[in-house]
């Protein structure tokens, strides 16, 4: 058996009277004891608020509170810890930076540029900026099967390129964005880029000064760690620059009737009580990540996603979506002419999780061509027996819908 | 695969492949599209009223078996009725979602019946009411 999955238990149940296999960590992953453990450790034994009075309880949630920061600042290489701000998740962060730095300095002329494969939390914040100040929207070309090619997107970065805000991974297709020169290109026009790593993060080392890149935005829950907490990492001298967008406790340095003066980095975008409890969870679920070593996940990753695109290909009516090739953590797929849902139904009834629909990204879904998708999607706690389990799902799915349809 | 079988019974996929009333009306038809936003399913009714009956009804769309079986059975259901009588079966379409049992009888095409399994499977209700909003919506514009 696989060596992680026995740190999870949700992993060990009957859904539907068969044994779970569960194939949607792209959605949300799950989540190992060692994090479970940790959370409830602090609502146990020192659950406080942090930052304020005094009492000794306060002062260790702080500090675990204040530690977290610290190991998601060496886990990504951020230069500093100011630069790591502790958001709801990765909408949350990627609308921060739409808002507080991308309203600001963007004009009418300017451009965005963005891939259409973007999830809609990495779209739909930049349509907003371009409604708001006059700013375009220019979108890079995907190839035929559906990846980008370094040499279309240059000539599209011009001194009018503010942003280029991207995926790292995407979410459906499970390619790999070339970050790194496309943060090269753009800095030499002046611009920035802000990068969606939700689906990178989970699945590779991702540093951000190797990448270069000036923001990065990512959730905890896709990456072992509890909902509800996320990071925007930015480049110190970006944000401080930048306002905040949330006004209130805990951000607030001087207040008298009329004004207010914010506190230093990272607190100035932290307004209210913070997500002490989420914070440290995901500290706790880097610390595991890291015990095993992000070369380890990523190479797993890849293998299982290898694995899988080989294994289902050999199906009858299987169409993939996405390269065949250097992709990790998903593989999109429809079967003949069923329906993605009914695909999904089928395989729960058979205990295996997938996700059917658009995946939050409904433009890349026109561009394939199709309504909707089934993917499949893979962490460390997935071997190659939860994909031969797929395959049988998947035969069975294609028989129960040929007798039906026949019979 | 008992409980699928519920699911999927044989006039349900039936309505799948061959759907009733499938296409367009004139223009001065009413005319609703829905979209189930989680899903991506889509649907487009259109319908002639005249002095509050129905009498004619037509749909389009893209979706899963179960959201365009249920447009056809809906579709062939409500030609002849008055407003008020569909909105009643709307009610009661909406009830049998749910689980409760209703008087299956009360419906003009007995095909309906078949969707009685939908409710075992939460995560698919939406499929089969996606219809009947479109259905709600139209005449009550
Ligand atoms: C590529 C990508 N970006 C952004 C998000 C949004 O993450 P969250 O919903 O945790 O804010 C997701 C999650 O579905 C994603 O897959």
């Amino acid at each position: 058996m696989n060596p992680w999955k026995k740190d999870f238990p949700i992993l060990f149940q009957q859904v539907n009277d068969h044994p779970l296999v569960y194939l949607d960590s792209a959605a949300t992953s799950q989540k190992p004891n060692s994090v479970i453990e940790k959370v409830a450790a602090y609502y146990q034994g020192y659950n406080s608020n942090v930052h304020r009075g005094v009492h000794t309880l306060g002062t260790r949630a702080t500090d675990a509170y204040e530690g977290a920061r610290d190991t998601v600042q060496k886990f990504i290489n951020a230069n500093k810890r100011e630069e790591i701000i502790f958001t709801r998740g990765a909408t949350t962060s990627m609308n921060i930076v739409a808002r507080s730095y991308a309203l600001v300095n963007c004009k009418a002329g300017d451009e965005i540029l963005l891939s259409p494969a973007e999830h809609h939390a990495n779209l739909i914040p930049w349509q907003q900026v371009a409604k708001q100040t006059g700013a375009k929207l220019v979108y890079m070309p995907l190839e035929a099967d559906s990846t980008i090619l370094l040499e279309k997107v240059r000539p599209l970065i011009t001194n009018k390129t503010k942003i280029v805000a991207i995926q790292h991974v995407s979410n459906v297709l499970g390619t790999i964005n070339p970050v790194a020169e496309l943060a090269k290109l753009v800095h030499e026009v002046g611009g920035i880029i802000t990068v969606d790593g939700a689906q990178s993060v989970p699945h590779m080392k991702v540093d951000v000064q190797d990448l270069d890149v000036d923001f990065l935005s990512f959730s905890g829950h896709k990456m072992l760690g509890p909902t509800g907490i996320g990071v925007l990492y930015g480049k110190e001298h970006l944000l401080e620059e930048m306002e905040p967008v949330e006004f209130g406790g805990e951000m607030i340095d001087h207040v008298d009737l009329e004004n207010a003066t914010w506190k230093e980095l990272p607190w100035k975008f932290e307004g209210g009580t913070p997500i002490i409890a989420g914070a440290i969870g995901l500290g706790a679920a880097i610390n595991y990540l890291q015990e095993i070593g992000m070369d380890q996940v990523e190479a797993h990753d890849r293998k299982l996603t290898a694995y899988a695109l080989e294994k289902l290909s050999k199906i009858e009516g299987i169409r993939f979506f996405g390269p065949l090739e250097n992709r990790i953590g998903a593989v999109t797929f429809n079967l003949d002419s069923i329906h993605p849902h009914d695909v999904a139904t089928v395989l729960d009834a058979e205990g295996i999780a997938v996700r059917a629909g658009h995946h939050c990204c409904q433009p890349l879904m026109r561009l394939l061509g199709e309504t909707a998708t089934a993917r499949a999607s893979f962490y460390l706690y997935n071997d190659e027996s939860d994909i031969d389990q797929l395959v049988t799902g998947l035969q069975k799915t294609k028989e129960y819908f040929g007798h039906v349809f026949l019979g | 695969m008992s409980s699928l079988d519920d699911l999927y019974r044989r006039v349900i996929m039936d309505h799948y492949q061959r759907p009733r009333n499938k296409g367009e009306l004139d223009d001065g038809a009413i005319s609703i599209e829905l979209n189930n936003p989680t899903c991506g399913d889509r649907i487009s009714l259109q319908m002639n009223v005249e002095n509050g009956m129905i009498k004619d009804a037509k749909f389009q769309g893209e979706g899963c078996s179960i959201s365009l079986a249920s447009a056809s059975m809906m579709t062939e259901s409500v030609k002849g009725l008055t407003v008020d009588q569909a909105l009643h079966l709307v009610d009661l379409f909406s009830r049998m979602m749910q689980g409760e049992e209703i008087d299956t009888e009360e419906f003009p095409i007995e095909d309906i019946e078949a969707l009685t399994g939908v409710a075992k499977f939460p995560a698919r209700i939406k499929c089969a009411t996606l219809a009947w909003k479109a259905l709600e919506k139209g005449v009550k514009q």
